[in-house]
């Protein structure tokens, strides 16, 4: 689908790239207050996915017209959306928990400013896990987010249920801010990644999701889950459009002292690229028990390609990979609870009514808001935390993630470039199958690939490579070395090319019906 | 072995039979053996000498250890509920930490002796430090906005250094203040 022909379809500029709508917008094909109308309207009409905590429609449009009204290159104008664990001034930011319901920040995150200063137009705050913990984005209280791609003809056909019981997950925790890009409601969105929070529900969702290098982008106004391996992500529908927004957020803050300084970066990525120079390895502990054979198929297919294609592509190993998910259990608890200390009541948030001393004051604030998981997440950390076992479980994990980032550091100094590897072990489940099991399981099943890559720093990314046999998306993960982001996106792009993921077409839409055969068509070559 | 006073912190420190004078407190007799005994013969001795003036005062200590097995099993769900403030709030809640342990434990099959634990991963890089100049600041008013207790340019806090009520209290209290 070319950009003018696009352009015609007015529901069409949503499917747009960052570098095409900006085009538009340049050239004067629609103004930044009809594109910000067209997310909102499409935000709204795809309520039922709950995606958006808050909808910031009045600012939105203020901003929009603000950025008309002026003449000015750049992102100007483009609508983006941010999860809602991002300080926003002025923003109620619950953070899909009782005990922030209410709270509105003083102060905008880093990250979202420099977006604002572009000229970019915030059109919501996204749905996620309350506190940022789990891997499904199914407990928060605002209750779980829908995966678009279960909406669509594709999806419904091989559905026998009724849509509104028969739906899949995003998974998470940024399921939200994975949902707007894979819905049309936004060009771009926010999330965070712990443990993957942001390449799970990317792949699950079928849009690009970046974990950037640890310290490269700021922290600051990210309400923190585990300091030492939160990271910023970036969602977006190519990999060229990921690449700009690292750009734009990339470098050192002043306020956050885990920031280093960003390496230089040309202006956009390359737009010719010599696979051959690449050598791209594949880790053999990546396949896992319980790996689906469609994400098999198309590790391997992708595999192949890079291979025919002249790159070098060879079996590597990370033998600590099979315990990286106890140590990051570990190291998350222990962090979390920490972390989670400073919820008392006293100086924002919730605050409880009991008032007979200090300490039943916090312990009654926090039993009234927190959920179980947030609850158990912190009660394991304590125990792992308790001097008796301080040793036994906290410093050994420690000592574990060292073995980890040695794995990835071995394995890069023999001359590998990239890593490719699976990014969940198969397409969305089902809400009412995934919520068979507890948040804790779940998260040690859904984290398996991208928790690993989290514990070591490393930048990743995952692409979505193809459709599942049931319509949904499946993702591959590429990691790279730290702070050479622009050369991991280069190879993504290169990837991003050959693979050719259909677009999404949800359920209702006018010209879904034509589309769809052909979505189907190539599905059916790409599985054979 | 933990000494039987400092867990009963009403009773004063006083040695469990007052009255015995050294030669007749049972637990120590095994102890003050043939060695023993001619020194505390001596003593007695010579207390007999003087038995106007006998000393009342023990000679040697009359502390009893107390045995591990004579204290009650620790209470760890309430030690973890008082450190983290956050209750288990049913059996499940325990059991899930029962299986997370049991997760963590699997850290053990692997040999780590002799690595260094890993902090950071930026540890081989120099932190940027910024000059000791102030930039921003006199926001107390839009900070304060955000609490729900102040009084003037203080946040204000219930009474602290009392501890969390008992087991039965707390969960009483808690189940008044369900939201």
């Amino acid at each position: 689908m070319s950009a003018s022909s696009a352009a015609s379809r007015p529901a069409a500029m949503l499917g747009l790239s960052i570098r095409e709508v900006s085009q538009a917008l340049r050239d004067g094909r629609v103004s930044a207050t009809e594109l910000c109308r067209k997310c909102i309207n499409q935000i709204q009409r795809t309520r039922y996915l709950n995606a958006f905590i808050t909808i910031t429609e009045e600012t939105a449009m203020e901003q929009a017209q603000r950025t008309d009204s002026r003449l000015r290159t750049g992102k100007k104008g483009i609508p983006f959306s941010v999860k809602d664990n991002f300080c926003m001034e002025n923003i109620e930011t619950p953070c899909a928990s009782g005990m922030l319901k209410g709270y509105v920040p003083p102060f905008n995150a880093t990250v979202v400013q420099k977006l604002l200063d572009q000229g970019a137009v915030l059109v919501g705050k996204t749905n996620l896990v309350e506190f940022a913990m789990g891997a499904g984005s199914t407990d928060g209280v605002f209750g779980p987010v829908r995966n678009p791609w279960s909406y669509t003809s594709l999806y419904r056909e091989q559905s026998t249920e009724d849509p509104d019981s028969d739906w899949a997950i995003t998974g998470g925790s940024s399921g939200g801010s994975a949902a707007a890009v894979a819905s049309l409601s936004s060009f771009l969105a926010l999330g965070s990644d712990t443990g993957g929070s942001t390449r799970n529900p990317g792949s699950l969702c079928g849009v690009v999701a970046l974990k950037p290098t640890y310290g490269l982008l700021s922290r600051h106004g990210l309400i923190p889950l585990v300091n030492s391996m939160d990271v910023p992500g970036i969602m977006t529908r190519s990999v060229h459009d990921a690449a700009t927004v690292l750009r734009i957020l990339q470098g050192r803050d002043e306020r956050d002292s885990t920031t280093v300084q960003a390496p230089s970066t040309p202006p956009r990525l390359p737009e010719h690229f010599d696979i051959r120079d690449i050598c791209v390895g594949i880790p053999k502990e990546y396949h896992a028990p319980g790996l689906s054979k469609d994400t098999l198929a198309q590790w391997s297919r992708v595999a192949d390609m890079f291979e025919q294609a002249g790159a070098r592509v060879q079996e590597v190993s990370l033998p600590h990979t099979q315990h990286s998910i106890v140590c990051y259990h570990v190291l998350c608890c222990c962090e979390v609870a920490s972390n989670m200390a400073r919820f008392d009541g006293l100086e924002y948030g919730h605050c409880s009514k009991v008032d007979s001393s200090t300490d039943a004051m916090y312990a009654t604030t926090r039993h009234e808001v927190f959920n179980s998981v947030v609850r158990r997440r912190i009660l394991s950390g304590n125990y792992f935390l308790l001097k008796s076992n301080y040793e036994r479980y906290f410093v050994k994990a420690q000592q574990m993630r060292r073995l980890i980032a040695e794995d990835f550091k071995n394995v890069f100094r023999t001359g590998i470039d990239v890593l490719l590897t699976p990014t969940t072990l198969s397409d969305a489940a089902r809400y009412s199958d995934f919520i068979q099991e507890d948040n804790r399981t779940r998260s040690a099943q859904e984290d398996v690939f991208t928790q690993p890559v989290n514990m070591a720093g490393l930048p990743a990314v995952t692409v979505p490579t193809a459709l599942s046999h049931r319509g949904l998306p499946i993702g591959l993960q590429l990691i790279g070395q730290t702070l050479q982001d622009w050369k991991l996106l280069t190879v993504a792009q290169w990837m991003e090319q050959k693979v050719n993921f259909p677009m999404i077409h949800l359920h209702g839409e006018s010209n879904e019906r034509e589309l769809n055969r052909s979505v189907r068509e190539r599905t059916h070559t790409i599985g054979s | 072995m933990f000494c039987k006073c400092a867990a009963r912190a009403s009773r004063a420190l006083r040695p469990t039979h007052p009255r015995c004078g050294v030669l007749t407190l049972p637990a120590l007799s095994d102890t003050v053996s043939a060695s023993g005994t001619s020194w505390s013969h001596w003593t007695y001795k010579r207390e007999s000498s003087n038995s106007a003036w006998s000393s009342k005062v023990p000679q040697i200590p009359t502390w009893e250890p107390v045995a591990e097995n004579q204290l009650p099993p620790p209470d760890l769900v309430d030690k973890l509920e008082r450190l983290a403030l956050v209750d288990f709030g049913s059996k499940e809640g325990v059991d899930c930490l029962e299986k997370a342990i049991r997760f963590a434990d699997q850290l053990h099959v692997i040999n780590t002796d002799g690595v260094e634990p890993m902090d950071s991963v930026l540890e081989d890089r120099e932190l940027y430090l910024r000059d000791d100049t102030i930039t921003e600041g006199e926001c107390a008013e839009e900070l304060l906005r955000l609490a729900k207790h102040t009084v003037e340019e203080y946040f204000v806090a219930p009474p602290g250094n009392i501890p969390l009520p008992k087991r039965e209290e707390r969960s009483a209290m808690l189940k008044h203040s369900e939201f």
